[in-house]
């Protein structure tokens, strides 16, 4: 039986290496320094993805910017302040938003934001991702805040400190890394977000300008050229899903390297 | 101004000790004393929730922390509501016929939900098909078997999978498993197994049979990581017990796995609820079209899919109204199987980690 198991393992990790390594074969091939800082050209011209990494660099921003302190603050209230039943449902809730299908993410801001602009917009795509990103930070944040020990808290209480300055400047530095973690593998998990993105950044063939406007990102360019007709942009998408592919394991291995020893 | 007058009462009250609290304030608050005195349980009360320390600090930061988890709840019930008001248009014009429809022809404003929700069900069961046995091998060489040194590397290597995004999944299906499918696999299937109603048809590679073999590499590390967290709260006393009776390191597994089963349960529905909601990977390997055909080799349609290939075209209302009920059926569906699910895990994990302290 043992056999048996190893070789299902086997088989999960092979197919791992089989994939990574057809990316790194297919996109080494078409990445050059141009590719990366040049905006999409017709087909037979050559042109890069530069547009796309500024735009996937900038949804990521916003998307931090409101989802990490909504995400924190949640997972603060989940572990340090919230008691009873409506705890309780704020955790089943935040646990529902981690399995809605981010497609029907992108659906919801669709209705809320686009509609509301009027049109396409990099702020509808940060949304989306941000709404992504909340429920993964704040679930990390409350196991993490779990595991700073009572003595400390009753330390810092004993001396007299009021509960918020308990919170904030003893138990969250305490979880810091902890936090830092999870708020990097979230990080992760969006930037390969491409289902939300498809109706709310919707995507751009030039360099950003503005943040109302559509935008372009890794993922949706992946897409289009993934179901283009031309062998070009499919090698265009390969060089892309390299690129993606260097951010997502190099943020997920930095992760491992700094937690090794607590897993 | 409720809150910060009984912040100052409440320091009054400190204050004051003993003596009866309307006495103990000035006259110009007497207004805001005999305001309290009509309902004073619940004005205490609140207040001893806010701030237990009696600190405006806290009751200040309690109040944040309570609008952001309020804003939770605002989030997940606006997009019902969302969700649903777009909806109204096709709920009104299709109603339950909608869900029994055969028919999408947005041309002719002719919109049924059964070729999806079909698609979107053969794929995952397809997916967990494969994924189940093998995710449980997984979980249970990682934890049973494995020694130390191997089951970390390893572990992290499975979770790698699910670190890898759809829309790669998707590029490396269209491009590699799929070839490799119509070339090595289907035709086997069709010649040997061809009597079945399953593996008839013209082979393309393209198709159910692909969408959810993709599927399953991409909820094997959802399931067999919550396989594992589940074998790994069976308390050691189950296995020593089963070891003490004479039992073989096999019958010691099936003794773990047996106590686990709700656990299981609830992973396997996990992953469920994950093929259900997966978009960018299956829509890239489907074939995209709304018919019902029992054959796997078939090209099928999910609600996932239609909704990211068709939203940006929707441009009548009722094709968009449908587009959002399809998206509206599918956010139910998977919030009642992720609840199943989470009641399950939680279930075992919750009881043996107690059984165990």
């Amino acid at each position: 039986m043992t056999s048996l198991t190893a070789l299902c393992t086997v088989a999960a990790v092979g197919a791992l290496i089989i994939i990574l390594t057809y990316i790194a074969q297919r996109g080494i091939s078409s990445l050059s320094f141009r590719f990366l800082v040049e905006a999409p050209k017709p087909v037979g011209e050559g042109g890069g993805i530069g547009n796309a990494i500024v735009g996937s660099a900038l949804l990521l921003v916003l998307s931090c910017v409101v989802g990490i302190p909504l995400g924190i603050s949640t997972g603060v209230y989940l572990s340090e302040v919230g008691r009873g039943w409506f705890a309780s449902t704020v955790r089943f809730f935040v646990d529902t938003l981690t399995g809605i299908p981010s497609i029907v993410t992108g659906v919801f801001v669709y209705a809320v934001v686009v509609l509301r602009m009027k049109h396409f917009s990099a702020y509808a795509g940060g949304a989306a991702l941000a709404l992504i990103m909340i429920p993964i930070v704040a679930r990390t944040t409350e196991e993490m805040i779990k595991l700073v020990p009572h003595s400390l808290r009753e330390g810092a209480l004993a001396l007299g400190a009021p509960q918020w300055r308990v919170t904030l400047g003893v138990v969250l530095p305490a979880a810091a890394a902890g936090i830092a973690t999870g708020a990097m593998l979230a990080i992760a998990r969006v930037s390969g977000e491409t289902a939300p993105l498809l109706f709310t950044a919707f995507g751009s063939r030039f360099f950003p300008g503005r943040l109302d406007e559509p935008i372009a990102s890794l993922t949706v360019q992946i897409y289009n050229y993934a179901i283009s007709p031309y062998d070009e942009w499919h090698a265009q998408a390969w060089a892309a899903t390299l690129v993606l592919m260097t951010l997502i394991l190099g943020i997920n291995l930095t992760v491992r390297f700094f937690t090794r020893k607590k897993f | 101004m409720l809150k910060l007058r009984s912040i100052h009462l409440r320091r009054e009250e400190s204050r004051c000790g003993n003596r009866s609290l309307v006495g103990g304030l000035e006259p110009a608050s007497f207004e805001m004393s005999q305001a309290i005195a009509h309902r004073p349980p619940l004005n205490r009360s609140l207040w001893k929730r806010l701030s237990p320390t009696g600190n405006a600090g806290d009751a200040l930061f309690r109040i944040l922390m309570f609008s952001v988890a309020l804003l939770m709840l605002l989030i997940v019930v606006g997009m019902i509501l969302a969700l649903g008001s777009h909806a109204v248009d096709s709920l009104r014009q299709f109603g339950f016929s909608f869900l029994t429809g055969r028919e999408w022809d947005p041309p002719n404003a002719q919109f049924g939900a059964l070729p999806f929700i079909y698609g979107t069900l053969a794929s995952s069961l397809i997916a967990l098909l494969i994924s189940v046995p093998l995710s449980l091998g997984i979980a249970v060489f990682l934890v049973e078997q494995a020694p130390r040194a191997v089951a970390r590397p390893v572990t992290f290597l499975v979770e790698l999978l699910a670190a890898i995004p759809s829309v790669v999944y998707g590029l490396w299906g269209i491009f590699v498993l799929a070839p490799f499918l119509r070339e090595h696999v289907e035709p086997p299937l069709g010649r040997w197994f061809g009597w079945l109603p399953l593996f008839r048809g013209p082979i393309t590679g393209i198709g159910l049979l692909t969408g959810g073999v993709i599927l399953a590499i991409m909820i094997t590390p959802i399931i067999s990581a919550v396989v594992r967290d589940v074998l790994a709260a069976v308390p050691d006393s189950q296995r020593e017990a089963a070891l003490a009776l004479g039992a073989t390191k096999w019958e010691t597994t099936r003794v773990v796995l047996v106590n686990g089963t709700p656990g299981i349960a609830g992973a396997i529905i996990l992953g469920l609820g994950r093929a259900l909601g997966e978009t960018m990977a299956v829509t890239m390997v489907i074939g995209n079209r709304p018919e019902i055909s029992l054959s796997l080799f078939q090209p099928s349609y999910t609600l996932a899919s239609v909704i990211a290939n068709e939203f940006t075209e929707a441009t009548q209302d009722i094709y968009l109204s449908s587009l959002i009920e399809l998206g509206l059926i599918l956010f139910l569906v998977t919030f009642v199987v992720n609840a199943i699910a989470r009641l399950l895990v939680w279930r075992v994990t919750r009881t043996t980690a107690g059984a165990a302290a």
